[in-house]
């Protein structure tokens, strides 16, 4: 009988042993799991956090292969890996709710998965700015078309000679060049006697100088991070995504708390929409979302100066930059 | 045949009646089950990074086909886990024998009409077409292998032995099967001994040991299908008359079967390992998609496929063969019985088929089971320093020649086996030859 027992007992033991040593052992740590939108996004969708304290989170995945980044925050972004535990700490210096965003096009909502991070404690900052837009009254939903399109492509290069014979001193404020579309500077350049090519090379010139070739390469790998899926590598509203967007309608944008109403992608090349619209206005667009199309908000997600920086790109659809180096 | 006989050597036998090294292995594969149900509870729900998909599906599976099934028959069943605690209630002892009445079971016997594989044949149809979830997600396996857990606890209390092994384990149908082939079988020394015996305490149980848990009579065993190798006889036995013995493969083959159950368990072997490898491993897109979309319009229409291939198609096509056959050999009696003999010629093949299949996914995943082995709950940790080693498929241009020379191995097993049997079922083997190498050139399709 004593040998039933002890066979009784060891047994058991064994049986507990396995469940409730990894039980023990589990990391208590916060553990942020990402899934697909449709499949919820991430969990928790919202973390508490303290200003001045690191915050260390476990980020997985348990579906496809993510991507984590917190908007407006200087940090590279984590790959967030099927079943794999991949760790990062944070630190934020002010209160404030921060969101954070998947970065790997995960599927077709990939956009909408985001969530919060609350951090509170420490200093209140400073209230932020108005957006421009809302300074300068933009309704940034209507329609901007153009009357005329240029009949062949601005190029900065040949505007950069132009700019030696006339003058452009009060078009070339970053003030004036975010408030005007690049066709109403078009149309104030008419005093300078210049024929139609010469004053779009000349615009196209001035919309080049308000960048740098550094600015224009980290908005063109935001765009190509954030925005192509969509958008198309090429600008042309074609993007991988674009299709499934048309074919699956309603269905589509679904969002993962309710729907809202489809809309093809903006085609950044389209001279007629893109030349009627000021940096300011594309700046509205891109940083409130299409409110009710399927464009998501990114003024949660970028800086004012990747904002910027991403405006210039999509004006390089329009513009010949070659031949500008600085 | 020559047979050697292993319990002739003092160790191995002493090894085999003693309970503590059984029980030992018992305890551990019992932790390891448990184990399994719990990753597949709250370990990562990524199924190549959680112990219950990737010990369950690739590691077992490929020690089950690859190994111990071949070579050792019901050697699995001798060791599973599954039916332990439902046994343990049953005899009211782990290790010891306890004195009878001391167990917890109604002790009924199993109904008569279910005495057969078939449902063992449904079990394993069920649980092949939910295959794509089971086999991926981790809670799903932890459900099933919950569901079966308690379902041999269950009906251990309500009858006698072991009724969820013989009769309902979707696993034991097909080691059963292929059982036949191992070169290992336990069987009586002498069957006069046996019919002098009256106790017949290998069946009844004794002071040495328990009655067979399989409900088989050792004297009676003819092959290795329903012995599941659990070694009471050889505790129980008062005159030393059980062996376990080394032979030549296939050696049960030779006396085919007559029932229908067990030559439908080898035309539905056949079958799942021809879908599976199309399903599975081949590149057809909507074939995975509706297999995986469970419920939907597609995956009725897969179930649809799936069950004609496997009780219609299959089995028509091999009676028409053993038909063909009969014809040849200018036999007139009935096909039925011909058909269930000759289905022993699809167990080497099925057998071979299994093998090739197992393989190709066990080579392309197999270097997941480092990984969970660190990492068994996907909860990031690295006990091995394994953890991060990247997916890597192994032997990639091994793997081909050896799936087609395991293919045509099994195809001339299957035919030297047709051989063999076809005069006893009064056939000419011509016909079933050509389907087993027919079947074969498609698995070679599907897999290369």
């Amino acid at each position: 009988m004593k040998r039933e027992i002890l066979a009784r007992i060891l047994l058991l033991a064994l049986c507990l042993v396995v469940v409730l040593i990894p039980l023990a052992l589990r990391d208590r740590s916060l553990t942020l799991r990402a899934r697909m939108p449709e499949d919820d996004g991430w969990s928790p969708q919202v973390i508490q956090a303290a200003a001045g304290q690191p915050l260390r989170l476990r980020l997985t995945s348990e579906d496809v292969t993510h991507g984590f980044a917190v908007g407006q925050m200087e940090m590279a972004s984590v790959d967030v890996l099927p079943g794999v535990v991949s760790e990062v700490t944070l630190l934020f210096d002010e209160p404030g709710i921060y969101t954070f965003f998947c970065t790997r096009w995960c599927g077709l909502n990939h956009w909408r998965m985001r969530g919060t991070i609350e951090v509170s404690g420490g200093d209140a900052p400073a209230l932020a700015d108005a957006p421009l837009y809302v300074a300068l009254g933009l309704d940034i939903d209507a329609p901007h078309p153009v009357p005329g399109v240029p009949s062949q492509i601005p190029s900065a290069a040949r505007g950069g000679q132009l700019a030696e014979i006339v003058s452009l001193a009060e078009f070339s404020t970053p003030e004036y060049y975010r408030a005007h579309s690049p066709y109403q500077v078009y149309q104030d350049l008419v005093s300078t006697n210049l024929n139609a090519a010469e004053r779009w090379d000349v615009v196209s010139y001035l919309w080049r100088s308000q960048t740098t070739a550094e600015g224009l390469a980290e908005g063109a790998r935001l765009y190509a991070q954030n925005c192509a899926a969509c958008h198309g590598e090429t600008g042309g509203g074609d993007g991988v995504f674009a299709d499934q967007l048309a074919a699956s309608g309603q269905s589509s944008s679904q969002t993962m708390h309710g729907s809202m109403s489809a809309r093809t992608p903006a085609d950044f090349t389209d001279a007629q929409n893109m030349l009627g619209a000021s940096p300011a206005l594309l700046q509205g667009k891109l940083m409130r979302g299409g409110m009710g199309t399927g464009m998501p908000m990114w003024g949660v997600i970028f800086t004012e100066e990747q904002s910027w920086n991403i405006i210039a790109f999509l004006y390089s659809f329009q513009f010949q930059y070659q031949g500008v180096t600085r | 045949m020559t047979r050697h006989e292993l319990t002739r050597f003092p160790l191995i036998k002493a090894l085999l009646k003693n309970r503590w090294p059984q029980l030992a292995v018992y305890a551990a594969l019992l932790a390891g089950f448990i184990f399994a149900i719990f990753a597949g509870f709250v370990g990562s729900p990524v199924g190549n990074h959680n112990f219950s998909i990737v010990f369950v599906w690739i590691a077992w599976w490929a020690m089950l086909i690859l190994a111990a099934v071949p070579f050792f028959g019901r050697g699995w069943c001798a060791v599973c886990p599954i039916p332990l605690p439902g046994e343990w209630l049953q005899r009211g002892a782990i290790l010891e024998l306890a004195p009878t009445g001391k167990g917890v079971s109604l002790g009924r016997r199993w109904p008569n009409p279910l005495r057969n594989i078939w449902m063992q044949n449904i079990s394993f149809t069920l649980v092949a077409l939910f295959s794509s979830v089971i086999l991926t997600m981790p809670l799903i396996t932890a459900v099933v292998l919950s569901a079966m857990f308690f379902l041999a606890i269950g009906s251990s209390m309500v009858f006698e032995r072991r009724a969820f092994c013989r009769y309902l384990c979707p696993v034991g149908g097909f080691i059963g099967l292929y059982s036949q082939i191992a070169p290992l079988e336990l069987r009586v020394k002498t069957t006069r001994a046996c019919a002098s015996c009256k106790e017949k305490p290998c069946y009844h149980g004794s002071e040495a040991g328990y009655g067979c848990p399989w409900q088989v009579f050792p004297g009676g065993l003819q092959k290795n299908s329903y012995c599941g190798l659990c070694m009471e006889c050889l505790r129980t036995c008062p005159v030393d008359n059980i062996a376990v013995n080394l032979r030549p493969f296939s050696s049960d083959l030779a006396t085919p079967t007559k029932r229908l159950d067990e030559a439908f368990k080898a035309f539905i072997m056949v079958g799942a390992a021809l879908i599976y490898a199309g399903v599975l491993l081949g590149p057809w897109g909507a074939l995975k998609d509706a297999a995986y979309r469970i419920g939907s319009g597609v995956w009725f229409a897969y179930v649809g496929v799936f069950l004609s291939v496997l009780f219609v198609l299959m089995p028509s096509l091999y009676a028409l063969a053993v038909k063909a056959g009969m014809l040849l050999a200018k036999t007139s009696s009935a096909v039925r019985p011909a058909f269930a003999a000759m289905s022993a010629a699809l167990v080497p093949l099925g057998l071979m088929f299994w093998v090739a299949f197992s393989l190709g996914f066990v080579f392309t995943n197999a270097t997941y089971i480092l990984a969970a082995l660190s990492d068994p709950l996907g909860w990031g940790w690295n006990l091995f320093g394994t953890a991060n080693i990247p997916w890597q498929p192994l032997f990639t241009g091994l793997l081909a020649p050896l799936q087609t020379l395991v293919l045509i191995a099994g195809m001339l097993w299957s035919a030297g086996t047709a051989q063999k049997i076809a005069s006893a079922a009064g056939v000419r083997p011509l016909p079933v030859i050509i389907y087993c190498l027919l079947a074969t050139l498609v698995m070679l399709g599907l897999l290369l």
